[in-house]
C-alpha cells in the first residue's frame, strides 16, 4: 500500500458547457519517506493538484488516498507550504508560527508552545527576527517563516507548492539546502511542485512531469539516482545528472511544442467576471 | 608598507571629498528647509487671501445694506431721517447697524467675547458651588439630590456637549454596525436578507431619523423627569452615521483574501478561531475606513439634529443665535462654523491615525 495514492483523479471547474477539466486521470503513488517532485509549466494545473492532495478541494472523480484512507478536508498530518507565503501580515513571526503550533498541539501549555515555536524559528535561522511582522522581512525570510510554520505542526508529509518560485537564485539555493536538511533529519515524505527542472533533480528522488492543462496528466517518471547529500557545484559534472536533465527538458519541450500546436484550436472560455460589490450594497 | 600607503591615499581621498559632501549635505538640507518654508508660505498666503476676500465681500454687503437702509428712510420719512440714519450707521451704534455677513474682525471680536462670557459663567458656577456646598452636603446626607447650577451654558459648554453627543452616537453606531456587519458578512443568505433593509434606510435624511427616534424615545420617557434631548440626539446621530461602518464591515468580512482562508483551513482552525484570528484582523482596515466615514458623518448631522432636539450643543447654539438676531449674532454663527469645521477636521485626523495603525498592505504577507 502506497503512502499517498491518487487513483484516476480528475478535477473539473465550472458546470455544463462552460466546464473545464483542469486535470484528468492522474495516477500517482508516493512511498513513505520518498521525495517526489512534480515539474510542469505555469498554468498546467499544479496548484489544483496540490490542493487536491492537501484536501482544500475535492476531486470530481477518482480518489485521493492518504495512508489508505480517502482524503476528506485538510489535516495536520499534511503540512503545506504555499506558493505565496500566505503569512498573516498582522501577526509577528512568532505569532504566525504559534498559531499553527497551538492548533496542532492543543494540549501543550504556553511554555511548551513557546519552546516549540522558538526551536522551529531557530531552525530556519530567524531567531533575530522573531518579533518582526512579515512586512519587515525579505521574501526569502518570509518563505522561511512559512517553512517553519508548516514544519512546526510536525506533519508526516510536507507538500510544497512552488515554495521557492518567487525568490532570487541565491536565496533559492540556500532554502533548497535547508529544506533538504530538514527532510533528511526525520525522513518525512515530501512532495515538491516546481517549474524548475534543476531544483527537482537536486532535491527529489523521482521527477514526474505534468503535461499542461486543460486535461493535465502526469507523464512518465524519471528516477534520480544521484547519491545524497548532493553537491550543487559538482552536479554539473555528473553524467547522470546531465543525462536526466536533458531527458526531462527534451520531454517538456516536446509537450510544449504539442501544446502550441494544439492551442491553435479555439477554446471556449468560461464567461467569468471579477466579483463585484457594487450590486451587493 | 604598500598597504599603508594605499590606506593613506584612501583617507586622503576621503578628506578631499569631505568638504564636498558636507557642502552637498548642507545644500540638501537647505533645499529641504526652503521647501517646507515654501509650503508654509503658500498656506499663509492663501489664508491671507481668503481673509482679504472675505473682508472685501463683507464690506460690499455691508455697504449695500447700509445704502438700502438710508434709501428706505429717505423714501418713507424724508431727508432728515435719512441723514439721521446715515449718522447713526457711521457712528457704529448697534441699534442701526446693517445686519449681514460679518467681517473677519467682527468674528474675531465675537470669538473673544464668547471666551470672556465662558470665563464669566465659569466664575458664576464656582461661586454657586461654594455658596451651595454646605446646603448640598446636608441634602446628600439626607439622601436627596444636590442642587446643581442650571444657568445659561457657555460656548465652551456647548462644544463639550456636542463632542459628548457625537462620541455617544459614534459608540452606538459602532456597537450596532460592527457586530451586524460581521454577521451578515459571514453569511451570504443573511446578507441578502438584510440587503433591502440597508438599501432603503441608508439614504434616509437625518431629520427623519430624528423624528423616528423622537417618536420612540418620547413614549419611553413618559413620566420621567430627566431631559431626553441628549438621548434623542445621540441615538439619531448614531443611526444616521452607522451605515458606512455596516456596509464596510460586511464587505471586509465577506471579501477576506482566499489565501488567508486557505491558511485557516490548512491549520484546521475552528470557526471561532477562524473568525477572530483570521477574518476579523484581515477586515480591520475596511472596518476602520467605515468608522472614519461614520465619525465624519456623525459630526455633520449632529448640528441639524441638536437643533431639532433642543440639545444644548453647537447646533442649538447656531440656531438660537440666528433666532436671536442680535447685533453680533451673525459673527457668533461664523465663529461656531469655524469651530465645527476645526473639530471635524481634528476628529477625522484622529480616525486617520487609528486607521493607519491597523491597516496593512495585502502584499506584506505574500
Amino acid at each position: 500500500m502506497a503512502y499517498l495514492e491518487l487513483k484516476n483523479v480528475s478535477k473539473t471547474y465550472g458546470q455544463g458547457k462552460d466546464s473545464t477539466e483542469v486535470i484528468s486521470n492522474i495516477n500517482l503513488k508516493i512511498e513513505e519517506g520518498e521525495f517526489v517532485a512534480i515539474v510542469g509549466f505555469t498554468g498546467s494545473g499544479k496548484t489544483t493538484l496540490v490542493n487536491l492532495i492537501n484536501g482544500l478541494i475535492k476531486p470530481t472523480s477518482g480518489e485521493v488516498l492518504f495512508k489508505g484512507e480517502p482524503v476528506v478536508g485538510t489535516s495536520h498530518e499534511r503540512g503545506v507550504i504555499f506558493q505565496n507565503y500566505s503569512l498573516l501580515p498582522w501577526l509577528s513571526v512568532f505569532q504566525n508560527v504559534a498559531m499553527a503550533v497551538k492548533e496542532a498541539f492543543p494540549k501543550e501549555n504556553k511554555s511548551e508552545i513557546k519552546n516549540r515555536v522558538e526551536s522551529y524559528v531557530e531552525m530556519v535561522g530567524l531567531t533575530h527576527a522573531i518579533n518582526k511582522r512579515p512586512k519587515e522581512l525579505s521574501g526569502g525570510m518570509r518563505q522561511r517563516v512559512a517553512v517553519a510554520r508548516a514544519l512546526a505542526m510536525k506533519p508526516e508529509m510536507i507538500i510544497m507548492d512552488e515554495p521557492l518560485g518567487a525568490l532570487d537564485a541565491l536565496t533559492r539555493g540556500n532554502l533548497q539546502d535547508e529544506i533538504l536538511n530538514i527532510w533528511n533529519q526525520d525522513k518525512r515524505t515530501a512532495l515538491l511542485i516546481t517549474n524548475d527542472v534543476d531544483e527537482g533533480i537536486y532535491m527529489a528522488d523521482r521527477i514526474i512531469p505534468l503535461k499542461p492543462g486543460p486535461n493535465a496528466t502526469l507523464g512518465p517518471e524519471f528516477i534520480i539516482d544521484i547519491d545524497r547529500p548532493r553537491d550543487k557545484t559538482e552536479l554539473n559534472d555528473n553524467a547522470s545528472f546531465m543525462k536526466t536533465r536533458n531527458e526531462i527538458i527534451a520531454y517538456l519541450m516536446a509537450i510544449g511544442e504539442d501544446r502550441k500546436s494544439v492551442s491553435e484550436v479555439e477554446y471556449l472560455l468560461p464567461d467569468l467576471a471579477p466579483k463585484s460589490f457594487v450590486d451587493t450594497f | 608598507m604598500e598597504q599603508e600607503i594605499i590606506l593613506q591615499k584612501e583617507s586622503d581621498k576621503l578628506s578631499f571629498l569631505k568638504p564636498i559632501a558636507s557642502f552637498l549635505k548642507s545644500k540638501f538640507e537647505k533645499a529641504k528647509v526652503l521647501k517646507s518654508l515654501k509650503k508654509t508660505g503658500i498656506t499663509l498666503v492663501s489664508i491671507l487671501l481668503f481673509l482679504g476676500l472675505w473682508h472685501l465681500g463683507s464690506k460690499a454687503l455691508y455697504n449695500k445694506e447700509a445704502a438700502y437702509k438710508i434709501e428706505k428712510a429717505l423714501n418713507e420719512q424724508g431727508q432728515e431721517a435719512a441723514d439721521a440714519e446715515k449718522a447713526c450707521i457711521a457712528s457704529g451704534d448697534s441699534s442701526c447697524q446693517p445686519n449681514t455677513l460679518p467681517s473677519p474682525t467682527q468674528v474675531w471680536a465675537s470669538f473673544q467675547s464668547l471666551i470672556a462670557d465662558h470665563k464669566l459663567i465659569n466664575a458664576k458656577k464656582e461661586a454657586f458651588a461654594t455658596k451651595m456646598a454646605a446646603t448640598n452636603a446636608k441634602l446628600v446626607a439626607q439622601g436627596k439630590d444636590a442642587i446643581v447650577y442650571t444657568g445659561r451654558a457657555s460656548f465652551v459648554d456647548t462644544i463639550l456637549t456636542s463632542i459628548k453627543t457625537v462620541f455617544a452616537g459614534f459608540l452606538l453606531a459602532l456597537l450596532i454596525a460592527v457586530p451586524i456587519g460581521i454577521i451578515i458578512g459571514l453569511s451570504p443568505s443573511l446578507r441578502s436578507a438584510f440587503n433591502w433593509f440597508i438599501q432603503i434606510f441608508k439614504p434616509v435624511s437625518p431629520v427623519v431619523w430624528y423624528l423616528l427616534v423622537f417618536m420612540i424615545v418620547k413614549t419611553l420617557y413618559i413620566g420621567a423627569s430627566s431631559d431626553n434631548a441628549f438621548v434623542i440626539s445621540f441615538i439619531s446621530v448614531g443611526l444616521c452615521a452607522m451605515w458606512a461602518t455596516l456596509v464596510n464591515t460586511a464587505m471586509g468580512v465577506s471579501s477576506v483574501d482566499k489565501d488567508y482562508i486557505n491558511v485557516a483551513k490548512v491549520l484546521k482552525l475552528g470557526t471561532f478561531q477562524k473568525v477572530f484570528k483570521v477574518i476579523l484582523p484581515s477586515s480591520l482596515p475596511l472596518i476602520f475606513t467605515g468608522l472614519r466615514i461614520t465619525l465624519s458623518v456623525a459630526w455633520m448631522v449632529l448640528i441639524a439634529i441638536e437643533l431639532l432636539a433642543q440639545s444644548p450643543g453647537l447646533g442649538l447654539f447656531v440656531w438660537e443665535e440666528f433666532q436671536n438676531g442680535a447685533n453680533d449674532s451673525n459673527s457668533k454663527i461664523i465663529v461656531a462654523m469655524f469651530v465645527i469645521g476645526i473639530i471635524g477636521f481634528l476628529l477625522d485626523r484622529l480616525m486617520l491615525m487609528v486607521q493607519q495603525m491597523v491597516s496593512f498592505n495585502k502584499n506584506e504577507g505574500i
